[in-house]
């Protein structure tokens, strides 16, 4: 009892003194980012159907695989980190986020070898995001599925 | 628990700084620093290593003393099995003590050595710490190229090592005092302000340290926190005003705060932190500042957020630790 006294009272002294954050602005910095990136997407999926003729969802296979290997050689070249930190999460989000959480996972443990190192550590991050994406793929198709079954 | 020394005097220092502490405030004081963060070393993990082998060898040219010389080392590091300092300090001294104390590691290092040399169980003790910004990055955060966005009351590790010798010849600094820290729990766990998670250790180990020495605040001339950042060390100056009346307006600061230029330094939020990072001002500053007699008695307590990932996960709670320790000017 007198333990958690001290505890509040300390919390309520610390409290007086939170770091600012400019939340509103990250919000709309990364809203934005994030968005920008989605229009360039839709863009060269645009250009990809117009001028060279070719149907839209392998457009759209070319058009991510072109984010990734984009976002991957600024992770190698030691861009995207410092982009990060300018434009938040709106970089993070898209495909490119995924791309850069792979390559600098990979980065960090190159020294350990393929085996243990790359291996065993690329998926550090990316690792959630593969995990419940198939879980979340399969139950979404569970109950369109179902839905189909019954109407 | 409170040690006061008849006879442990410091013989010397010396600090190797990386690229970020090079552009500090404090630069004219490192023996040397480095632009880059490999150090022309292929990991950052033996960039580390060689920042602890760079600063032993400055350490022994600027005592004249050989590796044999040295009695006992000790060594401490944020690396899993602080492996820094075991394979930095390799054959250097006859006997090595690791420890490890977070943040708190550099004056719980000097207060081991000051204990043997005082007991006369030796005759000189050499303590070396040291962090690296991206191999304790890669350790307990994110890897180093993610660059996840950081609040701005998140400390920044700082990349160097410092090293002091300890010994019972007498010289102008004198170690005088020192209390050993417990860990307090204060029921924190927000990894992103270890400020306010270690503040209340300092409190503790502050009152402590009056109580049985039967000093106050000004009694010292300088009185310094190890890695508290901007925020911690608003709290810490609230609480201990408002809740225990000691007064740290006048003659306290913060290492974290001293080691870089806030305002220009951006990258660095709220200050620096790691174990090299009160070391690197406590043995280049403060021990400048003591030979030439401009401070007289100072107070350093060095401070450790006893942080695992591994716990944190687990949803327990990151207790804290520091340690304080008195020197003089004599």
């Amino acid at each position: 009892m007198v333990i958690k006294m001290k505890n509040v009272k300390y919390d309520r002294t610390a409290d007086l003194y939170k770091a600012d954050e400019h939340r509103v602005r990250n919000f709309f910095l990364a809203f934005l980012v994030g968005g920008l990136i989605g229009f360039l997407g839709e863009l060269i999926i645009e250009i990809l159907i117009n001028e060279f003729h070719i149907s839209r969802s392998d457009a759209s296979t070319f058009m991510i695989m072109f984010f990734i290997v984009f976002a991957s050689l600024c992770t190698a070249l030691g861009f995207f980190d410092k982009w990060v930190t300018k434009f938040k999460c709106g970089l993070l989000i898209p495909i490119t986020g995924f791309a850069h959480s792979m390559t600098s996972a990979a980065m960090d443990y190159k020294n350990e070898g393929p085996i243990y190192g790359i291996g065993s550590n690329i998926f550090k991050l990316a690792g959630s995001v593969i995990l419940y994406g198939v879980v979340s793929a399969w139950i979404f198709g569970m109950i369109r599925y179902l839905i189909g079954v019954i109407s | 628990m409170t040690f006061n020394y008849k006879n442990v005097y410091i013989k010397d220092t010396s600090t190797i700084a990386g690229p970020y502490e090079k552009d500090g405030p404090l630069k004219k004081y490192f023996d040397k620093t480095y632009s880059d963060l490999y150090f022309g070393e292929k990991s950052f993990e033996k960039a580390e290593v060689k920042l602890v082998k760079d600063a032993l060898v400055m350490l022994m040219k600027k005592t004249a003393l050989t590796k044999k010389d040295i009695e006992l080392t000790i060594g401490g590091d944020l690396l899993n099995q602080i492996t820094a300092s075991t394979y930095g300090t390799y054959s250097v001294g006859n006997a090595f003590v690791g420890i490890y104390g977070a943040c708190s590691t550099s004056v719980l290092g000097m207060i081991i050595g000051s204990n043997f040399i005082d007991d006369g169980r030796c005759n000189n003790a050499c303590v070396v710490v040291s962090s690296h910004n991206l191999s304790s990055e890669k350790q307990f955060r994110n890897p180093i190229e993610y660059g996840a966005p950081r609040p701005s009351s998140a400390t920044f590790t700082a990349t160097g090592a410092a090293a002091c010798l300890l010994t019972n010849e007498k010289t102008n600094v004198k170690v005088d005092c020192a209390t050993l820290g417990k860990i307090v729990d204060y029921n924190q766990n927000d990894v992103n302000d270890m400020g306010r998670v270690m503040a209340p250790a300092v409190v503790e180990t502050l009152l402590t340290h009056f109580e049985e020495t039967g000093r106050s605040v000004d009694d010292y001339d300088l009185i310094l926190t190890g890695d508290l950042g901007v925020y911690g060390k608003a709290i810490l100056q609230d609480y201990m005003f408002n809740v225990h009346d000691v007064d740290l307006s006048n003659n306290y600061n913060d290492c974290g705060v001293m080691l870089y230029d806030l305002e220009k330094q951006e990258e660095v939020n709220a200050g620096g932190s790691g174990p090299v990072c009160s070391a690197l001002v406590n043995f280049s500053y403060v021990y400048d500042q003591l030979k030439k007699k401009k401070l007289k008695r100072v107070l350093l307590i060095a401070t450790g957020a006893l942080f695992s990932p591994t716990m944190v996960y687990q949803k327990e709670n990151i207790n804290s630790i520091a340690h304080a320790i008195s020197l003089e000017a004599v």
